[in-house]
């Protein structure tokens, strides 16, 4: 099993990344250059929080057109797993592998802070390790992550429990006063029809080892290491 | 001969023009001339401040680095690098990118000393917020530092923020980086081997900043003039690329020496670096990337481009080093080699235009400046308590207080700024320090891999201004030791220290004697903790028509936990535990917020400071945490007492717990004991079963020790004997700590 974790120049996150999966899971997992196209034997990408190429254009605009991701786009069609976090989430969104897109959070600043989040579905590979509805301490950051779909797209997501996260109280209500950037639905994070990309804001690699506050976003990582040991042994 | 009003417009003095002369031997050339103006620019030559500098104690208890462009400790094999460094004018004139290309160039001097920078912290000043321009620019201010800081992906993890009238009209921008690295790969700003090749590497040049520190940095402001064009532009994307390029180039061992082009850009590097090197440098300007047509030598070497840098690389791994900065997308070219003849000679298209001594050039000439004892002191320092009113309705002012700007909760400001990528920050902002635990650098710098030591540190900026307005000596001294006791309630064992001294006009008597006195405190400080002052900055003319700024020497100050998982923070953390105050409550309410903010007073003097008993309190309190005994930490700053538990019991919004404070027995003015400064005080939190202990640790250190109540309930109670002085619920304590910045800001 390795894990691939893509490097644009402005990623900031790769690293954390890297971290997380080699020292706190102990999984095989290697860097991938943006101008890198080979994406020979991962079976993860990891698509990290950053500003892919600076971002002073729209997020992600510049980064769906890299080398690297026309090899994610494929990869991804023959089923690939691939998990894009905060700018990688909307790199997807551009790319067009996850429906929907980014506008500026509400109040228009950054926010950086620990928010809470629903695990609306946890029959992915992503979140396989987590409760039904279990509540998530996890951080955000970014500028940019007031998620909008479309009424027509937006009941295509709840019809496909394609919602996978959502933002809520500690104790999991769901309402406009907890959720942090205005996004549609309170959404945090969405997976493809075919269940195997999920884009999110919030990141688990910043809340995966109890000394740094929470450890809820570890098992979003091992959900994945569980699934791809299940897969093998079929 | 050149007219003196051509070297007046660039800031050198009729003195310094003969000095020139003599120097030269004949008439400079302009590009010459441009050349010593920078370099001789207050703002790079410290011509006024270097001889006080060299009071500053340069070692202490841990082994000190000390680097041409930063510094820093040796901790077991890992080198901290940190540095301060002021953006005041150009944040005044430009706030956005005033501040933003400010966190860039501190980066840069901690990366290009081969050090991964793992956390920003900034000291901020401004205006009165009821002005629509002080407004903006904390904006324009905070947005540049998020701007810059987030995208070049270094967490900003703390800082302070302070108001005051005299920062209108010259607000302060202070940025620190802090940066580890291996011991053995750390490098130094400087060129020699001759015939080792001088490449440049990052953005290309333009005619932006031109001038900026010669005029723009080293002058007053005056009212009227468009100063714009001296302001850089910050390209945050690019210096992350330089980040991660100059550290995989450093690894490759090719490197002789690598310098930041920041104030005075291709001229300070190449004077400067020749000069540290003991060496010359031959360097053709027709190989400098450039972003704009014709460019004249003069301005080629003057400009302030951004995100740019010189690097002196072996003969023959040119390419080598080339090839990791393109891989980047950055220019990377050959502009010149070292010699051996110790003159920075610089060429356009082959004709030398500027030929000098790079000691002559980087020696700028030593000022002794006077200094006199300044006339309002005596009518300030005088404080009549009689003549002051006790306020009686202690509830108000306390609310009043902790919606003061100066010290409500600045969650506006930092929750604005990434403060936890690299996932390294323990204790976020909004506690006395930020707390880290260190990276591995296993692999050539990188934060990620490898095993993790359980040292971590601590960092934290201070300076009371109104305590060094009314008494300079012991308001700095105040900074320091504020700094060192904010480290000890998180837990860490002061270091070492970095200071942005920002003053008026050095000119002025007056004003000098405040940057003097200043010095002399930072030193005294400094050395009753035995921690060293490695790097800093000096920021003088911060001065406007509308007012010169109060003597603010920003403390930037790192500390060292033994055990990074004993890390305290300030909020109680539950119910029932004992209350403990270390120190004294005296009856002092000179300099105090409370007399600012409740009686509209700037007047008294500065509280006490018996560094004997600060000392007690700090090692009393640093043994308890390190014991495992302490649940939580504060120390009484601003706002006294009351301010200070208030603090504990709301900075954690998720989790507020009340207090009951009903040990006190003090004979006294009571707005004194509630609001009061009184130094050398702090106050913990610990179970029932510890408290016991921790007096015993008192005892041994001749600490004062109180338990003055317990946690719990949904109330801050405070009373003295059987008088109740505040009774307030916790969410009327939080509506005023938490939510009054935003309203003034917003609202």
């Amino acid at each position: 099993m390795k894990f691939g974790v893509v490097v644009f120049p402005g990623s900031n996150c790769d690293q954390d990344c890297f971290y997380v999966i080699k020292d706190v899971l102990g999984k095989p997992v290697k860097y991938i250059w943006h101008k890198d196209t080979d994406l020979d034997g991962f079976d993860c990408i990891i698509l990290p929080g950053g500003f892919s190429y600076g971002d002073y254009l729209r997020t992600g605009a510049i980064a769906r057109f890299s080398p690297a991701m026309k090899s994610i786009a494929e990869f991804s069609g023959k089923g690939g797993t691939v998990i894009g976090i905060c700018n990688g989430f909307q790199i997807l969104l551009e790319a067009g592998l996850l429906p929907g897109a980014m506008l500026r959070n509400r109040d228009l600043h950054f926010i950086c802070r620990y928010v809470y989040i629903k695990t609306e579905n946890n029959t992915t590979r992503f979140t396989g390790l987590y409760n039904a509805g279990q509540i998530l301490k996890v951080p955000i950051a970014h500028n940019e992550g007031n998620y909008y779909i479309d009424a027509v797209g937006l009941k295509e997501l709840r019809d496909n429990n394609q919602i996978v996260f959502r933002y809520c109280s500690a104790t999991g209500e769901v309402s406009e006063q907890f959720n942090p950037n205005g996004a549609l639905d309170n959404i945090a994070g969405i997976i493809n029809r075919k269940g195997n990309v999920l884009g999110m804001m919030p990141h688990p690699e910043r809340s995966a080892e109890k000394e740094l506050g929470s450890e809820d976003g570890y098992f979003i990582f091992q959900s994945i290491v569980q699934w791809l040991e299940k897969r093998r042994t079929w | 001969m050149v007219k003196p009003d051509v070297y007046h417009s660039l800031g050198l003095s009729d003195k310094e023009y003969q000095h020139i002369l003599k120097i030269l031997k004949r008439t400079p050339s302009n590009t010459e001339l441009a050349m010593f103006s920078v370099e001789w620019s207050e703002h790079c030559g410290y011509l006024c401040s270097r001889k006080w500098l060299k009071l500053l104690p340069k070692t202490g208890k841990y082994k000190t680095l000390i680097g041409e462009d930063s510094g820093g400790i040796i901790l077991d094999d890992l080198a901290i690098v940190f540095k301060m460094e002021s953006h005041n004018h150009p944040s005044q004139v430009e706030p956005k990118q005033g501040a933003a290309t400010g966190v860039g160039g501190i980066i840069r001097d901690i990366f290009t000393a081969g050090a991964r920078p793992i956390a920003c912290l900034n000291s901020l000043r401004f205006g009165l917020l009821n002005q629509a321009y002080n407004k903006y620019l904390l904006r324009g201010v905070v947005n540049g530092i998020q701007f810059y800081g987030n995208c070049v992906g270094v967490p900003t993890v703390g800082g302070e923020i302070y108001f005051d009238e005299s920062y209108s009209g010259n607000c302060l921008v202070n940025a620190m980086c802090i940066g580890v690295a291996k011991k053995e790969q750390l490098m130094r700003a400087r060129a020699f081997g001759a015939g080792n090749a001088i490449i440049y590497v990052g953005s290309s040049t333009g005619r932006d900043g031109i001038g900026g520190c010669s005029i723009l940095a080293s002058n007053e402001f005056k009212e009227g003039q468009d100063k714009r064009p001296t302001v850089q532009i910050g390209d945050p994307f690019t210096e992350k690329c330089l980040i991660e390029a100059t550290l995989e180039a450093i690894n490759t061992g090719y490197l002789v020496g690598i310098k930041d082009m920041g104030a005075a850009g291709i001229t300070c590097c190449t004077s400067e670096m020749a000069s540290a090197g003991n060496s010359g440098m031959d360097v053709e300007l027709e190989d400098v990337p450039r972003r704009e047509e014709n460019m004249e030598p003069w301005e080629i070497m003057m400009s302030e481009s951004q995100e740019r840098m010189l690097v002196c690389v072996k003969k023959g791994k040119e390419e080598q080093i080339k090839k990791i900065f393109l891989k980047w997308d950055l220019n990377a070219s050959v502009i010149g080699r070292v010699t051996d003849d110790g003159l920075v000679t610089i060429r356009d298209n082959g004709k030398i235009v500027a030929q000098i001594n790079a000691h002559s050039l980087t020696k700028a000439p030593i000022y002794d400046i006077s200094y006199r004892k300044p006339g309002y002191l005596r009518k300030l320092n005088k404080l009549e308590l009689s003549k002051i009113p006790d306020s009686k309705d202690y509830n108000k002012v306390l609310l009043k207080l902790l919606a003061a700007p100066s010290i409500t909760n600045k969650a506006w400001v930092y929750q604005q700024y990434d403060h936890m990528v690299q996932t390294n920050t323990l204790v976020l902002p909004g506690s006395d320090a930020a707390v880290l635990r260190l990276p591995t650098t296993k692999y050539g710098g990188s934060a990620s891999g490898g095993k993790r030591t359980n040292k971590g540190i601590a960092a934290t900026t201070d300076c009371n201004s109104r305590y060094c307005f009314l008494n300079p000596y012991r308001g700095a001294q105040i900074a320091v030791i504020e700094a060192a006791r904010n480290l000890a309630c998180s837990g860490a064992h002061p270091a070492a220290v970095t200071d942005c001294l920002n003053f008026g006009n050095p000119k002025k008597p007056e004003s000098f004697w405040q940057f003097k006195n200043c010095v002399e405190g930072i030193r005294d400080a400094c050395r009753s903790f035995n921690v060293a002052v490695v790097s800093g900055n000096v920021s003088f003319y911060n001065e406007s028509p509308k007012s010169a700024i109060n003597p603010t020497p920003a403390i930037g100050m790192i500390g060292i936990l033994n055990d990074v998982n004993k890390a305290c923070s300030q909020n109680f953390k539950q119910e029932g535990d004992a209350i403990i105050l270390l120190g004294y409550c005296r009856e002092e309410l000179g300099a105090t917020e409370y007399l600012k903010e409740i009686h509209h007073l700037t007047k008294g003097d500065v509280p006490q400071l018996d560094l004997k008993l600060e000392q007690a309190v700090q090692k009393t309190t640093l043994k308890a945490i390190e014991k495992g005994l302490v649940n939580s930490a504060h120390d009484c700053s601003e706002g006294g007492l009351a301010v200070a538990l208030a603090e504990c019991c709301v900075s954690n919004k998720d989790k507020m717990i009340g207090a009951n404070i009903d040990n006190l027995n003090y004979n006294m003015r009571l707005d004194a004991l509630l609001f009061g400064e009184s130094q050398s005080r702090i106050i913990l939190s610990c179970s029932k079963d510890s408290a016991g202990k921790i007096r015993k640790i008192a005892l041994e250190f001749k600490a004062p020790f109180y338990v003055i109540g317990k946690t719990g309930g949904r109330v801050l109670r405070i009373l003295n004997g059987i008088e109740e002085l505040i009774y307030l619920s916790l969410e009327d304590l939080n509506e005023e700590w938490n939510g009054s910045l935003k309203k003034k800001i917003e609202g």
